[in-house]
């Protein structure tokens, strides 16, 4: 068959294998979950609002996602079957697109020239905002994986649906986003615990086990700091102790499905009355970033 | 062949018939049994091969360099296991199940393509991979869209289009590198050095030493020789090579008028056999993770299944 007989069949892929010219096409960045938002991250900061404070904000709701899609982003190739490694990637992936959306905006509105990547690979451990659930590994237990996804995107989606109205343009767009990608998500991680809870012995013990492990970084998740309370008072941010009912009665009807137990763990205390809002993490953050921003950091200058 | 009856060669000719005239063979159709037998073995070895590819890739996750690229490389990588996923069900309308191909993969009874047993040693891997692993791959699969198979060649339309958007995002990556800094021109340069030469076995042994390639071709599974698609594949990627500045580690490589086509060395065919015999750098490695993450998995497979069990049973209860 010739070459040109090729062209015209609609299954050729050559064609594009010789074409260097159009690299600018947008889908270069498919899946990142981007694009959508990117016109609004140079929104003008609504009236009345901190920018120091939104900044601050964007941060903490940027680096829950960023450092949770980390730690899910260690299962690519390590997940017990196939499905579920197209689950976990996707749901990385989710988490990162709105971890850069809020990175882009925290950024824009510091004012300070920093974009996406200056505060994803250039921050140390003590200047991230996250809090300690997202940051804790699971050493490649899907038990302890599926409570950590099944607590944070039950905490992330009351948050995120109660930001739908945010006065912030952007947090607005991302929690619009934000909450369809998390139904998701949550529903998934629900229907996992359900699962290895009510599944075998060795799985309800597994299951249980993950809960517990994970459940002393649940109380850091309700705490409200100074920077939201004075954003709750201008319709920017949500007050993330008013979430805890809907966090609580969620968490109680997967448990019961699954014949788990809610356990009865004393929360993580703080430093010095300082968390991981206020960049006090656990020592397992260090590795996190160390991983991250190893490549970043040792090229300065470079265009990736 | 099996023409034991007359009955055997009226189902024969009929296959022959369907075959010459390009028709698609579908599920219930009768086949050979060897024709079954090498769709099987090579259907399993791809869907093998998109999930051990996810491992070299998979390396790099966690340090991308920016989110943009993170962003990029793990929709990639799930798109690997989507192409897993449609394969293996493609294998399954041939009579085997999924769970017997990975144990045959894990057991090291059956194959994956070798070249991902090199290892990812540099971001720029990243991006040669997407160019020359890929840009391989494109070049011995779009024959298979129009392979004699039906589930197989439908399969394979709609991962050939991932995969060259993947070469394409491979490309773009190396294009910025090499517009870069100096470190980062020599970390393609080194790269480049790399996987030129497995990238050309990824073609297979030359044709007078492809032993299966002759039947494969009467059946059209297989639609071009191992060299015509190497020299397809060399064709090209030179031109590619020359956009980036990169040297492709080949002194004898030149264009060659009378022929209208590159000449090109001769890839190091004992190492193509040492890997494919198991001592490739990165062969251990590589199964033992998979092996890993298969074992790992196996609490919570069973669980999911002795969860549906126990679900079926309290419907019949309550029916």
């Amino acid at each position: 068959m010739s070459p040109h007989a090729e062209e015209e069949d609609a299954t050729n892929a050559y064609q594009s294998l010789s074409e260097t010219a159009g690299i600018d096409d947008p889908r270069w960045a498919f899946g990142s979950g981007f694009e959508d938002v990117e016109a609004e991250i140079e929104a003008p900061l609504p009236a009345g609002v901190d920018a120091a404070d939104l900044a601050e904000y964007c941060l903490m709701l940027g680096d829950d996602a960023l450092v949770c899609a980390q730690r899910i982003a260690e299962w690519v190739s390590n997940a017990p079957e196939l499905e579920e490694e197209v689950a976990l990637a996707n749901t990385a992936l989710d988490l990162l697109g709105q971890a850069r959306v809020l990175l882009s905006r925290a950024g824009h509105v510091e004012g300070a020239g920093r974009d996406e990547d200056a505060l994803a690979y250039l921050r140390s451990e003590a200047q991230y905002r996250n809090v300690a659930l997202a940051e804790r590994g699971d050493d490649l237990d899907f038990g302890v994986a599926i409570a950590r996804l099944l607590v944070f995107t039950t905490w992330r989606l009351a948050l995120m649906s109660r930001l739908l109205d945010s006065r912030d343009p952007v947090v607005a767009a991302v929690a619009a986003k934000a909450v369809k990608e998390l139904t998701y998500h949550r529903e998934h991680a629900a229907r996992w615990a359900v699962r290895l809870g009510d599944g075998t012995d060795e799985s309800h013990r597994r299951m249980q086990a993950g809960l517990e492990a994970v459940w002393p970084f649940v109380e850091e998740l309700f705490r409200t700091t100074d920077v939201e309370r004075r954003l709750v008072a201008v319709g920017v941010a949500v007050d993330p102790a008013d979430t805890r009912a809907e966090v609580d009665a969620v968490l109680d009807q997967v448990l019961a499905a699954a014949t788990l137990t809610r356990p009865d763990r004393a929360p993580m205390g703080l430093l010095g009355g300082r968390g991981g809002r206020q960049g006090v993490h656990t020592e397992a953050l260090g590795h996190v970033l160390a991983t991250m921003q190893s490549l970043a950091r040792a090229h300065p200058g470079a265009t990736w | 062949m099996d023409t034991s009856t007359p009955e055997d060669a009226e189902l024969q000719a009929q296959f022959d018939a369907t075959v010459a005239a390009d028709q698609r063979i579908e599920p219930r159709d009768w086949m050979p049994e060897g024709y079954r037998r090498t769709l099987i073995r090579q259907i399993a070895q791809h869907a093998h091969s998109e999930i051990m590819g996810m491992q070299p890739e998979g390396n790099w996750i966690l340090r991308a360099p920016s989110l943009r690229r993170k962003a990029i490389l793990l929709a990639k990588v799930q798109d690997e296991a989507g192409h897993g996923l449609y394969l293996y069900a493609a294998a399954e309308t041939l009579g085997v199940d999924r769970d017997d191909l990975t144990q045959r993969l894990v057991d090291s009874r059956q194959k994956y393509s070798s070249i991902f047993n090199y290892p990812a040693l540099s971001y720029a891997d990243i991006g040669v991979i997407g160019w020359f692993v890929d840009g391989a791959a494109i070049c011995n699969q779009v024959p298979l869209c129009r392979c004699s198979y039906g589930p197989y060649a439908r399969a394979m339309i709609r991962i050939c289009k991932e995969e060259s958007f993947h070469q394409r995002q491979g490309y773009e990556l190396l294009l910025a590198m090499v517009n870069g800094t100096d470190a980062q021109r020599e970390m393609v340069q080194e790269s480049v050095n790399r996987w030129w030469w497995p990238s050309l076995m990824m073609f297979g042994p030359p044709d007078g030493d492809s032993p299966n390639s002759q039947q494969s071709m009467a059946w059209g599974i297989k639609r071009h020789t191992n060299d015509e698609l190497r020299q397809r594949f060399v064709d090209m990627t030179v031109p590619q090579a020359e956009v980036l500045g990169v040297t492709l580690p080949d002194p004898q490589l030149r264009w060659n008028p009378d022929r209208g086509a590159h000449d090109y060395g001769e890839p190091d065919w004992a190492e193509f056999k040492a890997v494919l015999a198991g001592s490739g750098p990165a062969n251990a490695q590589r199964l033992a993770h998979r092996r890993r993450a298969h074992e790992n998995g196996a609490w919570v497979r069973e669980a999911a299944r002795v969860h549906a069990e126990k679900q079926a049973a309290r419907k019949e209860v309550a029916a």
